[in-house]
């Protein structure tokens, strides 16, 4: 059994190998070098690198981002660390119509990572935006989100050795926590979803840091005799939902929880796509567990009473299944 | 600097090249592709009038100078991105006039493969970094290839071209800082024809000069007159010459002019047609270069009259390209969008 590190040491680690093993990969972004991101998700790797590979831009999202796009067609891989996702609203143009754009109009890849800290945290609301089905609904985009150390690491390699724009989503709330990862050339695939708990009653389909709730939720049910399975998408999109829909077929029953605004939401296109491919297999209607539509308070509280605790997902399991028996 | 404190206005006396600090021997070519270039936008209104080219356009007649000035002072590998009025930057950077024209007209032979249009043209293998439907992006694409010029050390110079109204956007300046801070081998050309769609720039633009504005962030900015392509040559070879050597990047703000309204097909209520006439009259780049090699006894009208009939030549042939180029296959439509597979679903 390896070392366990943190999350963000399994960023550090990835980022360190990766840009040992290929020099065109470097990290521009604001406040890096000497503090290592607001989340010491690059702490150390500057003064070991060097200043023209971890390199200190101005607070200017849109020009941090133009200088990824453009020194990723002019040879580069650059991963531009924009600290937190809600400062993508500063490069909204520069991600949704330069990066996501130019492979389909010049045929030109952009191979960039685009790194920011998300999730439902501390800071109110314009610190906690859920942008993950903003960029999904972006052709050209992908979008991952990993729940744990051994995938933020392996991810973030293939995001590093792959051609498209990355949206990195790493959850704050996830930053300390521990888990196993990979070696130097352990990839996690991109576009693959995991299957992290097997189980016939209900599919639980989450992302990020939404899975370890959704895993204490399935041990309090498991209790009771109830034994759901367990999806980690890993990946936004493109979605892989050849894993969601072989657990729907066995299960009969899905369930979406996610912490983002309801609709038009990740969630919402599970449930839209799985009741279009799987509707026969379905003996209840497919669940989404979200957010309120509702902005991120302050008070903890608040922020809380919001989001889908264990207790919500449990609830909703146990409404499905006494609600909608199974045919079988 | 008129009453309403536009930067500049025609010339009361025509415009005298200085041949000081240009090849010679070059001058000839450079008259040769603004001539191309002039005679491609002036097809242009019809084309579009009749449908052949779907929507509307950006020409450039009347900006020539300023696009065979910066190439020309160029090495083959440095890079060029373009705003939404692009055409005289891609044919001047080496593109034919018969992919560009086949590109408008949303043909499978164009250089995007009839995906872009004007605004989306490309050549990476000539340097140039596509033309931008957005304002203030296409400065930020030339300024990240500057970085990678800078890291690889690969000797290159890029030139981000955007308008007077590219100099309105805060993009335009966060490009500027980031580049002036890191020191790339960057020119930021700002191409002011002064309207920006309608708006003129006395009614937009509060300063001395838009290059007064750029020194402020602590690069050299001059300003120079976009009619003049042996200027342009010089004050663009003066920049390359200090981002080679390490100097980081320059801002070049080049006066100049548009002849036709913002788009093809416009009807100008924002300017009046004596306006545009004494720009025409007394400063234009073509009327401006081939007074300048007469006076050098470096051409006759035979002469002028055989590169006017080889502008006709080329850019016919390039209609002629463009009509018998096959439309895309709408099979292809959803595909190249991006490396990894995914269910475009879309209409079954």
């Amino acid at each position: 059994m390896s070392e366990l590190v943190t999350v963000g040491q399994a960023f550090q680690q990835g980022l360190r190998e990766e840009m040992t093993r290929d020099e065109t990969v470097f990290v521009l972004g604001t406040d890096l070098f000497i503090r290592g991101g607001h989340f010491a998700q690059v702490k150390g790797i500057g003064p070991e690198f060097g200043p023209e590979r971890v390199i200190d831009a101005p607070i200017s999202e849109a020009a941090m981002v133009a200088a990824g796009v453009g020194a990723a067609m002019n040879g580069m891989r650059p991963l531009i660390d924009l600290n937190f996702i809600d400062f993508a609203f500063g490069a909204m143009d520069e991600i949704a119509n330069q990066a996501a754009k130019a492979r389909y109009l010049w045929g030109k890849p952009v191979p960039l990572v685009i790194r920011a800290s998300s999730g439902i945290a501390l800071y109110a609301a314009q610190h906690n935006n859920s942008l993950e089905a903003w960029f999904m609904h972006t052709p050209g985009l992908v979008v991952v989100m990993p729940s744990n150390a051994r995938d933020t690491k392996g991810i973030l390699k293939s995001a590093l050795r792959g051609d498209d724009p990355v949206v990195f989503f790493m959850h704050k709330r996830l930053t300390g926590a521990r888990g196993e990862v990979g070696g130097p050339d352990e990839l996690v695939p991109i576009g693959k979803a995991a299957v992290v708990r097997e189980g016939r009653s209900a599919t639980l389909v989450s992302g990020g840091i939404v899975v370890g709730k959704v895993m204490r939720a399935a041990e309090a049910l498991a209790r009771d005799g109830i034994e759901v399975e367990v999806i980690d998408l890993r990946t936004i999109f493109p979605l892989d939902t050849e894993t969601i829909e072989a657990s729907v077929r066995k299960t009969g029953r899905l369930i979406v929880v996610t912490e983002e605004p309801p609709y038009a939401s990740v969630a919402s296109e599970i449930a839209a796509s799985l009741q279009e491919s799987v509707f026969e297999y379905l003996d209840a209607p497919v669940a989404r567990l979200t957010a309120a539509h509702a902005p991120i308070p302050h008070a903890p509280n608040l922020m809380e009473a919001l989001i889908p605790q264990v207790e919500d997902v449990v609830r909703t399991v146990r409404r499905s299944l006494e609600r909608w028996p199974s045919s079988e | 600097m008129n009453e309403n404190g536009t930067v500049a206005t025609a010339r009361e006396v025509p415009l005298e090249l200085d041949l000081e600090g240009v090849p010679p021997d070059a001058l000839g070519e450079w008259l040769e592709t603004m001539l191309v270039i002039r005679e491609f936008e002036e097809s242009l209104e019809a084309l579009t009038a009749s449908g052949k080219i779907p929507g509307s356009v950006h020409q450039a007649s009347g900006q020539e100078a300023v696009a065979v000035g910066v190439t020309r002072a160029l090495a083959p590998g440095d890079i060029v991105s373009s705003p939404h009025r692009p055409h005289h930057h891609a044919l001047a950077k080496g593109m034919t006039a018969d992919v560009v024209m086949a590109e408008l007209w949303g043909r499978a032979a164009g250089c995007a493969g009839g995906r872009g249009g004007t605004m989306h043209l490309n050549d990476f293998s000539l340097g140039y970094f596509g033309s931008n439907g957005i304002v203030g992006a296409s400065l930020g694409i030339a300024m990240g290839a500057a970085l990678a010029a800078k890291l690889r050390r690969s000797g290159q110079v890029c030139v981000g071209f955007f308008g007077e109204g590219g100099a309105n956007t805060g993009r335009t300046w966060e490009a500027v800082n980031l580049a002036t801070t890191q020191n790339l081998p960057l020119i930021a050309f700002c191409e002011n024809n002064q309207y920006a769609v309608e708006t003129y720039i006395g009614r937009a633009f509060a300063g001395p000069s838009i290059a007064e504005r750029a020194s402020g962030f602590g690069l050299p900015a001059v300003q120079i007159d976009g009619q003049d392509v042996c200027a342009v040559y010089r004050a663009t070879v003066s920049a390359c010459a200090r981002a080679r050597a390490g100097g980081g990047p320059t801002f070049i703000e080049a006066i100049t002019y548009r002849y036709h309204g913002h788009n093809t097909g416009e009807v100008a209520e924002y300017r009046t047609e004596a306006e545009v006439e004494r720009w025409r009259v007394s400063c234009d780049p073509i009327d401006g270069l081939r007074r300048a090699l007469e006076r050098a006894g470096r051409l006759d009208a035979d002469a002028y009259g055989g590169l006017v009939a080889h502008a006709r030549e080329v850019v016919a042939a390039a209609i002629a390209f463009a009509e018998s180029s096959p439309l895309p296959d709408p099979a292809t439509a959803a595909l190249g969008v991006m490396s990894l597979p995914y269910d475009a679903k879309g209409p079954t």
